[in-house]
């Protein structure tokens, strides 16, 4: 069987709601079906074959070609399969993603792994802003999985994040890890201003020293013992991440403004190989 | 009577009567084995029988750093009790007391099952709010800030179905022979997975009975076993056995005792005759209590 796959066709005007696009909602379609399907487009509802050229039969593997940043919703509540973008994603890129694996071999934009419960996202490129966010009206972010950057990341990484794994090789941006409710953020590249603002719990993992609030407080440097279980753990991700292997870090604790329990952790350069 | 004899040392013809218990293993690992070895032996202290213990525990073997989830030098502990609820209740309080308090030991689950039970999922409020938990690969931990850095935790371990009460006796002409022998078995059973031995030093000197002339008591002295009343009672013991020593063997399962109560018995039928040792045999209450038995000549002849 060869993945199905979902090639644009022309120039859009509009962005795509890409939701029915998944394995779980595409099995046992032919591609007629498929083709026939109905998707917004803008305001409009349109036929998929006027905006995708389909090809290939199994929707366990979806492949999308010639992407664009218009493309949202790529991969949304997934609960099985792998998802493929050879280029671009829009935004809410693995929105409310529950199970199997997205890569998206472009940049993306806001609200990527919105709501995510479980899985995984790589992201060869760059990613904006809400990395890992909850949605509208949500308490919660992220609730689970794993969330792999290459490049860099916009404003409020994690903001909310309830569970989960987000490694950023790259940059992010302000307000890293802000109202984080639990779960693990990693950056290896520099991090804005306001970094951990009324962080509530959760672990936001360092290599270069941030510029922090009053709020967040040196605790000193320590050797813990659990981050030889968490770095074992990232030793199967295809990350940077995975070659560390340092328990020796110095430990920020806060939000104080939100008598928050949040942990920055920063490795220490000349620890990292 | 079939006659079984190996080196010189009769093997009775008889089988040890075990029970149904439940049962854990506990991976405590610590700065290096020497800490881990006050932690283990803290955790698995006053835990040789269930009768007034609660449970019986006991170091199963060590582990090397490759073997252990945080990558240090560790001791794995086995712990059995009758019941799950005795079981959950001893293995908190047992956490809580050694292991919490012990410097650099860290505990973590040492078997998978569908029944799990607490490991730290409790001992976690003693970080009074500063506790944090830590979900690495579906396995959730809990980090307590202590006085000596951050004591690690995973929050369950399984809880297992398993036999205790697996035991044999050895009879000898002297105390000084019959427990070298012990040792001898004891030594060799060390090397076997999945069991413990958790009377002091794998041995128990005081083998009992069902029932007592005292009304308060439910056990007393097995005197049919006792060298110095092979006058009075209706003796097990022929004129030359002057002392008997027990060895009790818990594990997870039936075969794992077998062989466990296999290599103790050989290695003592290997001294022969000449150490003084004349006879194994075993300790059960007539085949009506417990639902396993060991029966010592299929055991000695390979069949189990």
């Amino acid at each position: 069987m060869a993945a199905l796959t979902f090639t644009l066709k022309k120039t859009l005007q509009f962005s795509i709601d890409c939701s029915a696009l998944t394995p779980n909602y595409l099995a046992n379609k032919s591609t007629s079906e498929i083709a026939s399907l109905l998707i917004l487009y803008g305001k409009n509802q349109i036929r998929v074959d006027e905006i995708f050229s389909v090809s290939g039969d199994d929707a366990q593997n979806i492949h999308f070609k010639n992407t664009s940043h218009q493309l949202d919703y790529l991969g949304a509540n997934m609960s099985s399969g792998h998802m493929h973008i050879e280029g671009d994603a829009g935004a809410y890129l693995g929105f409310g993603l529950k199970q199997g694996t997205i890569h998206c071999h472009g940049n993306t934009l806001a609200f990527a792994a919105c709501n995510m419960q479980n899985g995984l996202i790589r992201i060869d490129g760059n990613t904006g802003d809400f990395l890992g966010g909850a949605s509208a009206g949500l308490r919660k972010g992220m609730g689970g999985g794993t969330v792999l950057v290459k490049g860099n990341a916009g404003d409020r990484v994690g903001d909310q994040m309830r569970r989960g794994l987000i490694l950023i090789e790259g940059n992010a941006g302000d307000y890293c890890a802000s109202r984080m409710i639990a779960g693990t953020i990693g950056v290896l590249g520099k991090v804005g201003s306001y970094t951990g603002f009324n962080m509530q719990r959760g672990t936001l993992l360092l290599a270069k020293t941030p510029r922090l609030n009053a709020t967040m407080q040196n605790c000193g440097t320590h050797t813990l013992p659990f981050l030889s279980l968490m770095f074992k753990s990232f030793a199967t991700l295809d990350t940077q991440f995975a070659s560390i292997s340092t328990q020796r870090v110095q430990r920020f604790v806060g939000d104080g403004a939100c008598n928050g329990n949040g942990e920055i952790l920063l490795i220490s350069p000349d620890l990292m190989h | 009577m079939n006659a079984m004899l190996i080196n010189g040392i009769t093997i009775d013809d008889t089988f040890a009567e075990a029970f149904n218990m439940r049962g854990t293993r506990v991976i405590i690992t610590a700065q290096n084995l020497k800490w881990a070895y006050h932690a283990a032996n803290a955790m698995t202290g006053f835990a040789t029988s269930v009768i007034g213990c609660g449970v019986e525990a006991g170091i199963e073997r060590e582990l090397i750093p490759d073997e252990t989830p945080d990558g240090r030098a560790g001791v794995s502990i086995l712990m059995f009790a009758m019941g799950s609820k005795v079981l959950m209740q001893q293995l908190e309080t047992r956490m809580g007391q050694s292991i919490l308090t012990c410097p650099t030991a860290a505990a973590f689950a040492g078997i998978t099952s569908e029944d799990n039970i607490n490991l730290g999922k409790h001992l976690r409020f003693f970080g009074d709010g500063y506790q944090t938990s830590k979900l690495i690969a579906n396995k959730r931990y809990w980090r307590i800030p202590v006085m000596d850095g951050e004591f690690l935790c995973e929050e369950t371990t399984g809880m297992v179905r398993a036999i205790g009460g697996g035991n044999f006796l050895i009879l000898a002409t002297s105390q000084p022979a019959a427990l070298a022998a012990a040792e001898v078995a004891i030594d060799a059973m060390k090397k076997i997975p999945n069991v413990i031995m958790p009377f002091p030093g794998g041995v128990v000197r005081s083998g009992s009975k069902v029932g007592s002339r005292y009304k308060t008591m439910f056990a007393s002295t097995n005197d049919a076993f006792c060298p110095t009343l092979k006058g009075v009672t209706h003796s097990e013991l022929s004129a030359d056995i002057e002392s008997v020593m027990e060895i009790v063997i818990d594990g997870i399962s039936f075969s794992d005792i077998a062989k466990a109560m296999q290599v103790g018995i050989q290695a003592i039928c290997n001294l022969g005759a000449a150490s003084g040792v004349k006879r194994i045999s075993a300790g059960n209450y007539g085949g009506k209590l417990g639902p396993h038995h060991f029966k010592l000549h299929e055991i000695m002849a390979g069949n189990i």
